[in-house]
Parts: structure tokens; C-alpha cells; sequence
């Protein structure tokens, strides 16, 4: 338990420093909020320095700074210029359709990149193993918005076999498709190096002297522990993830996260970009932490280690 | 981690000539074609003027939306121009901007790495604990952050790039020098009283250069795909710049009517990145010292 606490007390300085080094870029940005709020709109003196006041501008840069910090703690960052929702509401709402879309886009990226790294693992080497490198490398390459492009193109307008827009669950098997394959790519290297390390195994060597089949000795013994390493590296395809929704959600047209974040840098819409910002941050310091912890209780080196090994 | 863990020098024995390189290069067919295609589209950005038929950014040099022909090799789009030509003219945006994404990125995140690795110390476990929380970060969306900060246009997405990719770079030449610093001519060095600028300058950078070099070939499709990616969204490279990702994003309304105007400059894209992609590859397979001798 002591571990835990430990991380979760570490977490506190580290959301801290981001949080202060957020306001302080959103300090620099040159420009008065109230003008770029306005948009040219003519207002008079008076209201200016009304919503000076409201928004708190008129206060020194010190307490404005510890304002900025409690209520991003308590999850108030005022509202949208553009809207005048409450940010927080805004980024609830678009949180569902892209947690979706990265959820379905986690399975195909997996099964893909499951497929083609064990193909590829089996026989290091062989036609196939090229084959299978070669097109896991040429899907990392595929820029996703062109990719996402072809498939309305092919299966939208040329096919008609699924809505491209909607928000049913054949109108996510395109963006499942496109968003999947961001992570495919990388996923299927690991799991092509995981499963020729783990080939070379005493356990595997003993399973081939027992006579068993390649299927069974791929199947039962080297699979189960050449999955670790990918599986731990799931933390880091999980931001891939997270940037490949955002351009898929904009290629789609798609409500989320993405589309949000684009359009508010767009807008100028400071309130809202600021508030994305502060809590994308936490939520991913947050997903890590958990994923330190879980290794943790996997692992007893790690628990027992002061610092965690990189 | 397991206790056996044993650090090889990024290069050993004997280093090979750039010429040598470049013949081992060649020697597996895929990256000898890859090699091929960047060579054409570099042609393209050198000679753009003379290898498009069309001025890139006149309009309705031939009638607007018009498919693929024997005037208009891959058609024209919306405003009448001729995307031949445009993607011809693309190539002089899309691949120095990656480029010099990738050199901002690796100089930046190179220093900073070269520094911590080189200080060690508290500042080295601060910094690289903070490099660790940076680089999990979606590069993307960092990216998109930054030019909210900068804003909107070319320069900007460079920029913003480059920050995003700063902590993978950071992160790996930290560890080069890491191993580069425990050198008995890094130690000489310091005992006659050489600065631990000229140390850096004069004799860990040429230790750790090979690394750096692998890990710009690495990463160059990557600059060239974020870049493109942020001028797609709207946020780089504004209209009527013949730029890839721009022409994506004017071909994403006409994808049901004109799909040559999306399809040419995609390919285009995907291309270039396929092919920094696997040249990169290859020359991690030669210049890796486990595969010596067999690459």
C-alpha cells in the first residue's frame, strides 16, 4: 500500500508543475482574452473593464495564478468564448464518442497487429515475415486523414455499403478501421521481435524436442509469454490512440474530443483550448499512474525499486 | 530489468565510409526502390518549375473538376488547377518542411539530452523523469496545443512539431551519452582540464553522431507525416500553398465528385514517408552492431 501512496503523493507535484507551466504559456499568448473574445465586436470602455472584472483579469498575476490552480483542481475553468458553456461541460460531452471510437479503434489495431506479428515471428526471415513487415511498416506509413479518405471513397460512395456519417455502429467501422491501423503498425513489430526472442527460449526448445507441433508450440507456450512486452507497451499506444481518434474524428466529421480541440485552436477559443489542455494532461498523468501501479503488483522488482526502471 | 544488461557502443569496430554505406544500402531490392521514389520526389521539389506542366496556383488553366486526361495527367480541381502540377509543386512544401522540422526537433531535443546525460546528477533525474512524462503525451495533440499558443501557418507547425517530438529525442541521446561520457578519452579530457562545453562540443557529440544520424532516418517520415497532418486540420500551410496535406484537406469535400484530387496528393505523401521509412529501416538493420556482418 505504501507503494501506492507513494505514487499517488508523487502525482501532486507533477500535475502542479504542468498546471503552472500551462498558465504561464497562456500568459504569454500575446493579445487581451477580452479583445479576442469580442472578435473585433465594438463594445465600449465600460464594458470591457465589466468583463475584465468578471473574468478576474484585473487581478495581479500572483493570485490570478492561484485561482488558475484551484479551479483547475475542482474542474471549473470557466466558459467558452464562443459558446458561454461551461468548459467542462463541453469537454464531458465530447469525452463518450471519442473514448468509442478509440476503444473500437484499440480491437482492430490489436487483431491486426496481433495477425501480422505472429505471421511475421513465426519464420524470421521468410517470404512471409517480409510480407507481413512490409505492410505493418507501410500502414505506420499511411498518413490516417488519406486512408480514412479512401475508405469513403471505396466503401461510402463507390460501395454504399456503410454510412459515412451517423452515429450508429456501422457509421464506426470506417473510423474503427482508419484509427485501428494507426497502431497496428507498431503493434505488429512488437509482437514479430517478442515472438522471435521468445522462440529462442529452453522452454521452447524442450516443447520442440517433446515433438510437439509448430501450431501448439506457438500456440501454447511461445505466444502466452511473447505477449508480455507488448501488452506492457499498451501505455504508449494508448496516446497513439488518443492522436489517431483526433484525426479520424476529423476526417469522419465525428463529434469528440478531437474535432473540440481543432475547432477551439481555430477559434481562438482560449478558455476552451486551456481547459483541454489541463485536463488531457491529467487524465493521461492519471492513465499512467495506474498503469505504474498494476506493474507494480505484477512486478515485485519494480515495487521494491525506488525509481522505476526505464 | 534483469541484471544482464549489456550496452553496446552504437557503432563498433571500424566504421564503415558513407560510400560503403550506401552499396549495403542498395543491396536489398525494397530499400534500393524506396531509394528510387525519394529520388524522383526530391526531383520534383528541385526542379518543380520545369517538371510541372502548369503554374500550381493559376486557376482554371483547364475546366474545373475535370478527371484525369491526356492534358491534365491526374485532372483539376475545384478552382480549374492542374493537380499534376500542384503535386509536382507539393513536394518543395511538404518534404523541407519535414526535414527542417526533423533537424529543429533533434538539435533541441539533442542538446537538452546531451546536457542532462552529460550533468547527470539530481537535474538528470528530474529532466529525464519529466522527458518520461512528456513522452507518452500524444505528439499530435501537443502539436495542435502549441499552435494554439503560436498560432495558425507554416513556421508555427514546424515549430510546434518539433517541440512535440523534442522528448523522443531528448530521451534517446540522453542515453548515448550516457554511454559516450563513460569514454577514458571523455575522463583524459576532464583530468587535463578541458570545459565541459568543449568535452560535449569535441568529444561526446562525435560519439553519440552515429545514434543521432539513425534516429533522424528514423523519424523523418514521422516530422513529414505530423506536418502534413496539422496542415490537413487546417492549422499549417494556409490554401492556395500547393502543400499535400492543404490539397487533402481542399480534396476531402469532392472526395464523391473529383476523387483524383485527393487520391494524387495522398499518394504522394504516403510515398515519401514509405520510403524515408524503410531507408531509414535499412540502415538501422546495417548500422545496428548485432546484425554486423550479416546485414
Amino acid at each position: 500500500m505504501t507503494f501506492i501512496a507513494r505514487r499517488i503523493l508523487g502525482l501532486v507535484p507533477i500535475l502542479v508543475l504542468t498546471w503552472t507551466a500551462v498558465f504561464i504559456v497562456f500568459e504569454l499568448i500575446p493579445g487581451d482574452p477580452v479583445n479576442l473574445m469580442l472578435a473585433g465586436v465594438p463594445a465600449s470602455e465600460e464594458v470591457i473593464a465589466n468583463e475584465r472584472a468578471r473574468l478576474g483579469l484585473d487581478r495581479p498575476p500572483l493570485e490570478r495564478y492561484f485561482t488558475f490552480l484551484a479551479r483547475a483542481a475542482t474542474g471549473d475553468l470557466g466558459e467558452s468564448f464562443r459558446t458561454r458553456q461551461p468548459v467542462t461541460k463541453m469537454i464531458l460531452d465530447q469525452l463518450g464518442p471519442t473514448l468509442q471510437l478509440a476503444a473500437a479503434g484499440l480491437v482492430v489495431g490489436l487483431t491486426v497487429g496481433l495477425f501480422l506479428g505472429v505471421l511475421a515471428g513465426l519464420r524470421p526471415g521468410s517470404w512471409l515475415d517480409t510480407t507481413c513487415t512490409f505492410t505493418a511498416l507501410a500502414g505506420s506509413s499511411l498518413p490516417s486523414f488519406w486512408t480514412g479518405m479512401l475508405l469513403i471513397y471505396v466503401f461510402g460512395s463507390m460501395l454504399g455499403w456503410v454510412p459515412i456519417v451517423g452515429s450508429g455502429f456501422d457509421a464506426l467501422i470506417l473510423p474503427a478501421i482508419v484509427t485501428g491501423l494507426f497502431i497496428a503498425g507498431d503493434f505488429a513489430r512488437l509482437v514479430r521481435t517478442s515472438i522471435i526472442d521468445a522462440s529462442r527460449q529452453d522452454y521452447i526448445r524442450t516443447a520442440r524436442a517433446k515433438g510437439l507441433s509448430p501450431v501448439k508450440i506457438v500456440g501454447k507456450h511461445a505466444l502466452r509469454n511473447a505477449l508480455i512486452p507488448p501488452v506492457t507497451m499498451l501505455g504508449i499506444q494508448l496516446s497513439n490512440l488518443i492522436g489517431g481518434a483526433v484525426v479520424t474524428e476529423n476526417v469522419f466529421a465525428r463529434p469528440g474530443l478531437g474535432t473540440l480541440l481543432v475547432d477551439a485552436v481555430l477559434n481562438k477559443d482560449l478558455p476552451l483550448v486551456q481547459a483541454l489542455v489541463v485536463y488531457t494532461t491529467a487524465a493521461y498523468l492519471v492513465i499512467n499512474l495506474i498503469i505504474d501501479i498494476l506493474y507494480g503488483l505484477i512486478d515485485p522488482r519494480i515495487r521494491h525499486s525506488r525509481r522505476v526502471p526505464t | 530489468m534483469t541484471g544482464a544488461v549489456t550496452i553496446s557502443a552504437p557503432v563498433a569496430q571500424g566504421r564503415r565510409s558513407a560510400r560503403e554505406t550506401f552499396q549495403l544500402l542498395l543491396r536489398k531490392p525494397i530499400a534500393a526502390v524506396a531509394v528510387a521514389v525519394l529520388a524522383i520526389l526530391i526531383a520534383f521539389a528541385l526542379f518543380a518549375p520545369w517538371i510541372a506542366p502548369f503554374d500550381p496556383s493559376r486557376a482554371d488553366v483547364g475546366p474545373r473538376l475535370s478527371p484525369p486526361g491526356a492534358t491534365h495527367l491526374l485532372g483539376t480541381d475545384l478552382h480549374g488547377r492542374d493537380v499534376f502540377s500542384r503535386v509536382v509543386w507539393g513536394a518543395r512544401y511538404s518534404l523541407p518542411v519535414g526535414v527542417a522540422t526533423l533537424l529543429l526537433g533533434l538539435v533541441a531535443g539533442g542538446t537538452l539530452g546531451v546536457i542532462l546525460g552529460y550533468i547527470g546528477g539530481r537535474l538528470d533525474a528530474i529532466g529525464a523523469r519529466v522527458v518520461d512524462v512528456l513522452l507518452g503525451f500524444p505528439a499530435i495533440v501537443m502539436a495542435i496545443m502549441v499552435v494554439s499558443v503560436t498560432g495558425v501557418g507554416l513556421v508555427n507547425v514546424v515549430i510546434a512539431v518539433a517541440i512535440a517530438d523534442l522528448p523522443k529525442f531528448a530521451r534517446v541521446i540522453r542515453g548515448a551519452t550516457l554511454v559516450a561520457r563513460e569514454n577514458l578519452y571523455v575522463e583524459s579530457a576532464l583530468a587535463m582540464g578541458a570545459h565541459p562545453v568543449r568535452v560535449m562540443a569535441l568529444h561526446v557529440l562525435p560519439a553519440i553522431m552515429p545514434t543521432v544520424i539513425l534516429l533522424g532516418t528514423l523519424n523523418l517520415g514521422s516530422a513529414i507525416l505530423s506536418t502534413a497532418t496539422l496542415s490537413f486540420l487546417g492549422l499549417g500551410t494556409q490554401p492556395p500553398a500547393p502543400e499535400w496535406g492543404t490539397m487533402l484537406n481542399d480534396g476531402r469535400d469532392y472526395i464523391r465528385y473529383a476523387p483524383w484530387m485527393m487520391i494524387a496528393p495522398g499518394l504522394a505523401l504516403f510515398l515519401a514517408i514509405i520510403s524515408v521509412n524503410l531507408i531509414g529501416d535499412r540502415l538501422n538493420e546495417i548500422m545496428d552492431p548485432r546484425t554486423q556482418g550479416r546485414a
